[in-house]
This record gives structure tokens, sequence and C-alpha cells, in this order.
């Protein structure tokens, strides 16, 4: 099976992607696609092995100790200066639930 | 001894640190050397998006350091950091219009680290936007020039940083290595590059591209050096969960005799003649040292580009889903909040960027998840098992860094023959294991004399056993 991409695929991923794609580069990228995915497509011919339930690697879950990690509001002001816009110390952003 | 270098600024770290003791140059010489070199080249080279002002305070601790007579290897040493790696204060773009204006707001942990060891930062380096890429062509700030042939491309991701330590920029440098972006210019540019162990250093404070691949680690002009570095800059951390204790693995001794594996059917094609021949010439070199040498299987590998280009992208499209223009970063405004997210996006990210992250979209997409995603995944565990099996029987194994010398700039326009450069380097990353390029001489190209690399890739845990060999390469005495 090796995947074929048209300009509207490309489109609809754009969109999940939240990118915007002119019309005129969709046939473009359409095509990079396709040899990118003839590429990887060479995955098909590998064959393997029957897996048994998830792949078991050597990874350990890794905790730490309950409790504060830092100073409450040690980066507050360098993250609030990062903000594009702001009132206070709070991020202002577009209202998306408008009641009519 | 006497210094028969140019500039301060062509030693190596172990030579910069021996003069620093003997009182033949003071840290304010050194730093000004670099400094002076870093801004006479970079218009030319580009390999620094930035240049800092000297930190007066830091060099004059690590004058009085060295002087107490207890001061670290690194201490008073210039280094240059790839832009993907926060100093707090200080821009870290990651190349990228998305970051242009982002200041740090933390040093990443190696920061921490190299700044207690005394290090001094000199700038930080260019870069393909987000690490995505083999030739520092996809920087948004400008392509970086091979200091051996401006025509050519130093490699990439981390080609600034390359670069820079091969002009005499900077003593040595980091970067990051996600599937062959630090050996790939380390080899380009006749420099020593490591990858080290995944989880052998932290990631806190490094921006990411694929989570289960990319490392941070040393460029140095000697194995000594980027020991020196990878020494420093390792450990677990508790800001990065996916670092490892040191007794996680089993630590081979790094004996004088090591085995070495070379999978001589995967060298069978697609090498330029005088680069196995090279390859050919310091295998021979090896076995003189009193070095064996076994054949070795790994019959996946030729699927390990394949297998990368799917996890790379897939990692990729959700680690940059962050980037979204609220809360840092480039922040267009338009009509609605979706209007916002896409337009930030869209200008923000270049076209190699938005590729990748389409195709990561395509392959974690319900439909295709199976065929691509899980079997990539399967495929990598399958990779995997075979180099284990591969070091019951050897101890390093070995091939070329890259199949050729540095490429010419815009010479490979089509995504896939750009992504053949990693066909060696990526499966380190895939496989988690540590692996070092060593200069291992020069090949012409129209009149260019280019330097090539010796990749190996030794068990995780076992950076020891590279240096070894490394060193054997070099003719150095760690």
């Amino acid at each position: 099976m090796t995947a074929h991409a048209t300009p509207d695929d490309v489109k609809k991923l754009a969109a999940l992607a939240r990118l915007s794609v002119s019309e005129k580069d969709l046939p473009k990228l359409a095509a990079e696609f396709d040899s990118i995915l003839a590429y990887i497509g060479q995955l098909d011919e590998l064959a393997l092995p029957k897996a048994e339930g998830p792949r078991v690697t050597d990874v350990v879950n890794s905790f730490r100790a309950d409790g504060a990690p830092h100073e409450k509001g040690e980066f507050t002001k360098k993250i609030v200066d990062a903000f594009p816009q702001k009132e206070g110390n709070a991020l202002s952003v577009k209202q998306i639930i408008v009641n009519d | 001894m006497t210094n028969l270098k140019n500039s301060l600024a062509e030693l190596t770290i172990t030579e910069a640190a021996r003069m620093l003791r003997t009182k033949e140059c003071t840290v304010r010489e050194l730093w000004d050397a670099c400094a002076a070199a870093a801004s006479a080249q970079n218009e030319k080279l580009n390999a620094y998006l930035e240049l800092f002002v000297a930190d007066d305070a830091a060099i004059d601790a690590a004058q009085a350091r060295i002087g107490s007579g207890d001061a670290p290897l690194l201490c008073g040493i210039p280094l240059a950091i790839k832009d993907n790696i926060l100093i707090e204060g200080h821009i870290a773009s990651a190349a990228s219009k998305m970051l242009e204006n982002y200041k740090a707001t933390y040093d990443a942990t190696v920061i921490t680290k190299l700044r207690a060891a005394g290090a001094l930062f000199l700038g930080r380096t260019n870069m393909d936007e987000f690490a995505m890429g083999s030739s520092t062509e996809h920087s948004a700030f400008g392509r970086v020039k091979n200091p051996y042939d401006h025509a050519r491309v130093p490699g990439g991701s981390s080609g600034g940083s390359a670069a820079a330590v091969a002009a005499h920029m900077a003593i040595a440098s980091l970067g990051t290595d996600t599937g062959g972006s630090i050996r790939q210019p380390a080899a380009h540019t006749g420099l020593v590059g490591l990858k080290p162990t995944y989880g052998a250093v932290s990631r806190s404070g490094a921006i990411a591209l694929g989570s289960s691949l990319d490392q941070i680690g040393p460029f140095g002009k000697s194995v000594a050096d980027t020991k020196a570095l990878f020494d420093t800059i390792k450990g677990a951390d508790t800001l990065d969960a996916t670092t490892t204790p040191p007794d996680t693995y089993i630590v081979r001794d790094a004996k004088k005799s090591l085995r070495i594996g070379i999978p001589m059917r995967l060298l069978e094609e697609g090498i330029d003649a005088d680069v196995r021949a090279a390859f050919d010439a310091t295998i021979e070199k090896l076995k003189s040292e009193g070095h064996t040498v076994v054949d070795i299987s790994l019959p996946t590998s030729k699927y390990a580009l394949p297998v990368y280009y799917v996890i790379m992208p897939a990692e990729a499209s959700t680690n940059l889903s962050r980037y979204d223009g609220i809360r840092y970063g480039l922040a267009e405004r338009s009509a609605t909040l979706l209007d916002d997210y896409i337009d930030s996006r869209t200008k923000g990210f270049g076209a190699e960027t938005q590729r990748r992250i389409l195709l990561g979209t395509f392959v974690l997409s319900s439909g295709y998840i199976d065929a691509y995603y899980r079997k990539a995944d399967a495929a990598r565990g399958v990779l995997t098992a075979e180099y284990d099996t591969a070091f019951e029987s050897c101890d390093v194994i070995a091939f070329p860094t890259t199949p050729s010398p540095a490429f010419k700039a815009g010479e490979k326009s089509d995504p896939v023959s750009m992504y053949l450069e990693d066909v060696f380097t990526v499966t380190a990353n895939l496989t988690g294991m540590p692996a070092l390029s060593v200069p291992m001489g020069t090949v012409v190209r129209e009149e260019s004399t280019l330097p090539i690399g010796i990749h190996f890739t030794a068990p995780k845990g076992n950076e020891e056993i590279l240096f070894k060999i490394g060193a054997s390469v070099t003719g150095e005495q760690l």
C-alpha cells in the first residue's frame, strides 16, 4: 500500500495542523508528499514478527517527590513579559463564547 | 610550551586550559581572541545568529578561580551554543521567525552545568529551523557556509555550531542531534561530534523536535575536548524525567583492544569510492593498533531512514503544536481565535517545518497510523534488537558518518535527497545508543579539500568506549 496525496488531502491536513497553504502551493506540496510517502512506503515490504501486545522497552517510569519544585511566582514576571497581550498578570485572548 | 598557533582561538580546550594555568594567557585574552575571530568572520560564514557582549563578571570570576588553583578544565573556556538551547535573558529562536522575539526565561540544565564549571558563552549559533535539516539551509536567517568551501554547506542541523568551531570562532560548542545533527556536520567540518546515549544529558531547556530521539551533545577539535564537555553536561536531572541514573546500563571495560563490528553488506553500495577507501584505511590503522574487526549483520538498517521519517515528523508535529501565537513568540491577530492560530503558525514556520508538520499529521491520522506510525515503531524495536545482538560479538560498530563529503548549497532541493544525508546516522537516535563522529582524512571535490568522518556506535551508556576508539583514530592519548 503506497498512499497517494492529492492537493485536497494536503489542504485537509493543513487545516488539522492549523496551517494555511495557498492554492498555488497545494500541487507542489502534494507532489513532494507523494515522493516522501513513496520513500517511507518501503516499510511495506518489511516483514515484522507478529507483535504480542505493545512493544516492551527498557524505559521505566520516573517520578519526583511531591512538593513545590520552585518558589511561587519565581518565573511569573518573565513569563508575563512574553505575553503578546495582557491585563496585569493575566493573558488576554479573544472572546470565544458570545451571549447574544 | 610555546604556542605555535596564530591565534588563541585556534587552541583546543586542553591546550587553552594548560596555557591559562601556566599564565601564558589570561581568560580575557582568550575571550577577546575568540570574540574577535567570531565578529571578523561571521558576516561571511553566518555561523552565529548573535554574538553576546563580554560578561566581565564571569570572565573575572573564571580568572580568579584559575588563580586559586582549583578550577575545572572548562573554566574560562569560550563556547558557542546552538540557538535551540536556552540561556536565560537571551533570545532562543531555534532559527525560526516563530521565536525570533522569544527570550529564554531560564537556563537549560546544560547551561547551568557549564556556568558552574566556569565556561563562557560567545553567542548563539545558526541552525536549520527547529533543527529540521541536514545543511543549515533551512534557517529563517540565512544559510551557514562551510569554512572549507563557502559554496558548500556545513551540514546540519547544528551547522552554525560546527562552522563556528571549525573556523576557530569558538574553542568548542554544543549542538543537538535528532537524526545526525551533530555527527553529520562534525564530519563535514573536520570536527569530533558526540550524540550521547538517550537520557545521558538533560534536555531541560532544549527546544524539542523529536522527543524520543533528541539529545544535546558536544563538538570539539579533539576527542579529549568532546569528552571534557560531555563529562561536564551529563547526568540525571529532576527537570528531565527522561534522564537516566548512572547505574542504568552495563558499562563495558574500555579495554585496549576493542572488537570493531562492520556491517559489510550495508557498505557495499552508495558510498563514494574515496570515502570508502579512507574508511578502509582507517580500519587498517585501527587493526595495526591491536583492535580486531568482525563482520556483523544489521538487515533492518536499510529501513532505518524510512522509519525515522515516520517517527520524527510525528513527534515534531506534536511538539510544534505548542506554538500557537498566544503566550509567546510570533503573535498574528485576525478575526477569530482560530485565525490567530493559523496566521501565527503559517507566518512563523518555514517551508520545511510546515512540510514535516503536515507529514507528521498524516502519519498519525486515524486511517494511516497502523500502516505508518505503528509499523515504524515496531521496526524500531526490531532494529534495536539487531544492534543488541551485534554487540554480543563486538564493542563498537563502525561505518562512514556520511556517504559523501559536504555538498553544495542548493544541490539537494528535493526533500528525499536531503533526508538521505542521514542514512547512516539516524540509527543511533532510533536505538538510543551513543555515537561519535571522528575525522578520517579528506577527499577532493572540484579543487576543494573536504573533511570526512568515521562513525562509531556503542551500547547504551558506553561513551567511554567511543572516546577510546576515537582517540585511536586521532592518535590522542586520553
